[in-house]
């Protein structure tokens, strides 16, 4: 039996050019989904292969690729990914955003500003914002061609009326250019605004959903609202534990199970950063070691 | 004070690490060969090679053993690998007229031109556990008869020539076959496309969707016409020598379901037809993707779609074992940034139910 032998970045220039393809022409009509032939990756379908098969096709060997899952360099799936670029493309890898040319994130947006150059792949799970308005492909894509979204306007109002307040916490809708309602993948709805006019190129891949879509640089990306009932970005009551940001998102940990608490930076980076930089939190505590799970 | 959770990377290789010994097993039990699943484990390998969509037995029964037995994982492996070939063209069609029978039966006929062959079925065994097989075991050899070159013309071509089952679609040479790896889907979508879906989809859920169309949701009145198991060649066509070269054979499963068709304004009643295909033998997948076939033929006959697996949308969507187990199991990935945004908004809910709980009082003094 003969080994196989893989081309650089994995996919075969062929899949790269029609992945390309693909994604010009994301980025010449913004925030429309582009069918494309999602190929069959070595990872689950779930697990960011829109992702993966993005970045594949754009990476060259000059790059430098960070790969996030949930604001964090370390998260298990996010280091699977950035071994699998490592390993097939031989690219370098950073954790440092300001350094990264390519970065390829789920659930998440960077905190440190993105700049021009630089390229952000989200993975996406649904692509579809109308999905859970109505089920069929073949119905949203003509409401799409029709512009038609009363349908998310009832649904953001009947949350109004019911709440209060819009009732969406994360994979919050955008208008893109003012045309495409769209899906910015599973992030909070706090990142929503760093997508307005980014500097940077931001591409989303869905593989199962076999769906790329983009954002060209400095584009406009508005959440959706009303008049009255203006977009708020989720705000948190305390600083980060660590650095002290009162800036980022936060992730809630557990401490203990009589209701202890604590609140910290998402994104790892910018928190480390930071604190690099003497910002310290309540909970600080020595620069970071690796704690060993096991003995190698 | 608090230490960020790391250390992720080690803890990956540690766990692919136990995965290997785990597999493995007992170390004091003889390890399996390939040969031995391929022979032994051979429609498990025919699964896999199925809806893994690669005829090939080493490869499938190679899947098979990393998978520790996980068919589904064991498809993914083999899909993965797929994905990366080069593609040289297609195939000529095969042609399973031609087929060197190993079995073959029909339903809607006591006898036929070639006769019932049952071969080798578990069809009335009676399912007991057999003892014997818990040791090693020497079953007789198979009883032989002498090869007669008898022709085996399918059921439904028996039935065509009376026009009383619609003749199959000729395929139009000028037109590309789709392939729904190759381009992405959308729907409507042609039969070709269909057929394609459903000879890579999932065994269990072709199974309960074609039962379900048995039991009411889309009542299609079946018929087993014909299921047969054999050998064919395969041929492809060299440009460069300007004929079909055979490649070799390839082990097939085909089903031919008849169903019942009441006509209608323009059309006379007459029989129609679905269809099923499997590589080695796989005889509920292709009867279940038969029943599938010809639910999903509603719309072009225009039938009523009233139950799921009439709606192509629906099953096409889900269909793909692969798919549908990556996105399933992708709930075991961190989502602690959704669901902190999600616990605020939770809580802010709360907190304003709780106030308005408060107030009743006032509420209705203000009524």
């Amino acid at each position: 039996m003969n080994g196989p032998t893989y081309n650089f970045a994995y996919l075969d220039e062929q899949t790269k050019r029609m992945i390309r393809r693909a994604i010009l022409k994301a980025i010449a009509i913004p925030g429309y989904q582009v069918p494309f032939a999602s190929r069959e990756m070595p990872m689950p379908y779930g697990w960011g292969t829109g992702g993966v098969q993005v970045t594949a096709a754009i990476l060259g060997p000059q790059d430098v690729l960070k790969v996030i899952d949930q604001g964090s360099d370390d998260t298990t799936n996010a280091i699977s990914i950035r071994k699998f670029f490592a390993k097939t493309a031989g690219v370098a890898t950073t954790t440092s955003t300001e350094d990264a040319t390519v970065i390829q994130t789920r659930h998440r947006i960077p905190e440190a500003p993105l700049h021009g150059g630089q390229v952000l792949v989200y993975q996406v799970p649904i692509p579809e914002p109308l999905r859970f308005l109505e089920p069929r492909e073949t119905e949203t894509r003509r409401m799409h061609a029709l512009g038609e979204y009363g349908l998310m306007h009832v649904k953001l109002y009947e949350d109004i009326a019911r709440f209060g307040h819009i009732a969406t916490s994360y994979a919050y809708p955008v208008k893109v250019n003012a045309r495409y309602v769209m899906d910015p993948s599973p992030t909070p709805k706090f990142d929503n605004p760093k997508m307005d006019h980014c500097p940077a190129l931001q591409l989303f891949g869905a593989g199962r959903e076999k769906r790329i879509y983009a954002i060209p640089p400095h584009t406009q990306v508005t959440s959706l609202d009303f008049e009255d009932h203006p977009f708020t970005r989720y705000g948190f009551d305390a600083p980060c534990a660590l650095c002290g940001a009162d800036d980022s998102y936060l992730d809630e940990i557990v401490t203990d199970d009589k209701g202890g608490r604590m609140f910290v930076c998402s994104d790892t980076d910018y928190c480390e950063g930071r604190q690099a930089h003497g910002c310290r939190g309540t909970e600080s505590a020595a620069p970071h070691k690796e704690t060993a799970h096991g003995r190698g | 004070m608090y230490v960020a959770v790391k250390g992720g990377e080690r803890a990956i290789e540690n766990a692919h690490r136990l995965l290997a010994h785990e597999r493995r097993g007992d170390r004091d039990v003889p390890e399996l060969s390939l040969a031995q699943i391929s022979e032994q484990l051979s429609l498990g390998v025919d699964r896999v090679m199925t809806e893994g969509s690669l005829y090939d037995r080493e490869l499938a029964a190679l899947a098979l053993k990393q998978a520790r037995g996980d068919m589904i994982e064991a498809i993914f492996l083999v899909r993965a690998f797929r994905a990366t070939l080069p593609r040289f063209g297609a195939s000529e069609p095969v042609d399973t007229g031609q087929m060197q029978v190993r079995r073959r039966i029909s339903s809607t006929f006591k006898d036929i031109p070639g006769g019932q062959i049952l071969g080798p079925t578990f069809d009335y065994t009676h399912r007991l556990l057999d003892p014997q097989l818990a040791e090693t075991s020497a079953p007789e050899a198979p009883a032989t008869v002498e090869a007669t070159p008898a022709v085996m013309p399918r059921v439904t071509d028996i039935l065509g020539r009376d026009g009383l089952i619609e003749p199959s679609p000729k395929a139009d040479a000028d037109l590309a076959v789709g392939d729904l790896t190759r381009e992405p889907l959308s729907f409507p979508a042609d039969r070709d496309l269909r057929l394609q879906n459903l000879a890579r989809a999932d065994e269990g859920f072709l199974l309960a969707l074609g039962y379900s169309s048995q039991r009411g949701y889309g009542r299609n009145h079946p018929f087993a016409g014909e299921i047969r198991l054999g050998e064919v060649e395969v041929e492809f066509m060299a440009e460069d020598v300007g004929f079909a070269v055979p490649l070799g054979a390839v082990t097939l499963t085909e089903c031919q379901m008849v169903n019942q068709f009441k006509g209608s304004a323009t059309e006379a009643p007459c029989f129609t037809r679905g269809y099923g295909l499997a590589f080695g033998q796989s005889e509920r997948k292709t009867m279940s993707m038969a029943l599938v076939d010809r639910s999903l033929r509603a719309r072009e006959l225009g039938e009523e779609i009233i139950a799921p697996g009439q709606d192509e949308e629906f099953v096409m969507s889900h269909s793909d074992n692969v798919q549908a187990t990556g996105f399933v199991e992708h709930l075991k990935l961190p989502h602690y940034v959704d669901f902190q945004s999600e616990l605020g908004l939770l809580r802010k809910l709360r907190a304003e139910f709780g106030e308005a709980e408060a107030q009743p009082a006032m509420q209705e003094a203000a009524e």
